[in-house]
């Protein structure tokens, strides 16, 4: 009964992927060991399609790899396991918080989390900008002039000056920065 | 039914939007939940980032939840979730066969490189915007610096990082922290003196 595997195995993925998307490719690589049901070599080449399709990483991979498998119903059942424990444990945890809200110890741990938080995400801004600012197949490891995205920094600055000066939706910039690729050829 | 039908939309956009996973959906959720709906704050966005840190699931989808249950509780949640997982599901599952040649077209990938730049842009707002609203004083500046240094270049788990830095702040904002660390938690700004 392949559904009911493919319902099992990204369950567990959801489970235990602590962290975001990226979590998930461990489980996935397992899974192509286990299974026949793709190579570790489709797994890398449907990493890499994921990747540039909109929506987070890790359901992108669940639908793909599950669709890949076992059909249209693969797809939505892998998904749809996949999700479900983070959205279960969720629910739990937004019970708990809406008890403990105006609790003062409760309220002192967040106050020191934000600014962790921001940190962090400061982190994965730097990957963001280094996809952004080096050539293809490089990054910051092999940093030098040659290995610089110049057209694509020119436009960082640009939308990154007007992002901050009109506040308009994300979606315009996303539409702008894809026009100017395409025009531009870059 | 229309709150429902607003839920499942704003979150259909964050995920048909959110190009290159994990924070870089940042600027949607900021668009859609802070600016144009109001059903959350960017501080309760953070608290979602950090109990997100250390719970299984994809980031998206945990503020998703967490924002759909805050609206219209267990049903609010699941049709929330719903909404961000659905373009995936529809673009993959309709296009999965031409899927890996058309991401090979060299003006679709000239268009990537293009969102690319466009992606940083507003994810340097974003986390300008949130550390306007997150770094309060001088407490703030240490542990957002400390946890960039420690999963930036020790490659700490974030676990650890939360945990650290919320046991930090109960410590810090407890009767007994805020009478030693008086001046760590003088905040920047007179008016949010509270």
């Amino acid at each position: 009964m392949i559904y009911l595997q493919l319902c099992i195995e990204f369950f567990k993925t959801g489970l235990f992927s602590v962290g975001g998307g990226l979590a998930t490719l461990p489980f996935l690589y397992a899974m192509a060991e286990h299974y026949p049901w793709f190579t570790k070599a489709e797994l890398t080449q449907m990493i890499a399609v994921s990747e540039s399709t909109p929506g987070p990483l890790g359901v992108n991979m669940a639908t793909y790899v599950g669709m890949k498998t076992a059909g249209p119903l693969g797809g939505i059942l892998a998904t749809f396991s996949l999700v479900l424990p983070g959205l279960i444990i969720i629910i739990l945890i937004a019970r708990a918080l809406e008890k403990f809200q105006k609790n003062q110890l409760v309220q002192n741990v967040f106050s020191g989390l934000r600014p962790a938080v921001v940190g962090m995400i400061a982190f994965s801004a730097t990957s963001v900008l280094e996809n952004a600012f080096f050539l293809a197949g490089t990054d910051f490891s092999s940093f030098s002039l040659g290995t610089l995205d110049w057209r694509n920094i020119i436009l960082f600055f640009v939308l990154l000056f007007a992002v901050f000066k009109w506040k308009k939706h994300p979606i315009l910039y996303i539409a702008i920065g894809a026009i100017v690729g395409i025009v531009f050829q870059f | 039914m229309k709150d429902y039908f607003e839920l499942l939309a704003a979150f259909f956009r964050i995920g048909a939007f959110t190009f290159g996973g994990g924070y870089a959906m940042l600027p949607m959720l900021e668009r859609e939940l802070i600016l144009k709906h109001k059903w959350s704050t960017m501080e309760e966005l953070m608290d979602y980032f950090a109990v997100g840190q250390c719970t299984p699931g994809t980031i998206a989808v945990n503020t998703a939840s967490f924002i759909g249950y805050k609206r219209k509780k267990v049903p609010g949640a699941i049709i929330a979730t719903l909404g961000v997982i659905l373009p995936s599901l529809i673009i993959i599952i309709i296009l999965a066969a031409i899927l890996q040649q058309v991401s090979d077209y060299p003006v679709v990938q000239s268009a990537f490189r293009g969102i690319s730049a466009a992606v940083a842009a507003l994810i340097v707002q974003s986390v300008w915007g949130m550390g306007k609203s997150g770094v309060k004083n001088l407490l703030g500046v240490i542990l957002m610096i400390l946890s960039f240094y420690f999963i930036f270049f020790l490659k700490v788990n974030p676990v650890w990082i939360v945990l650290g830095a919320g046991g930090m702040g109960a410590f810090a904002y407890s009767e007994i922290g805020k009478k030693s660390l008086k001046k760590l938690l003088t905040p920047f700004r007179k008016e949010e003196f509270k």
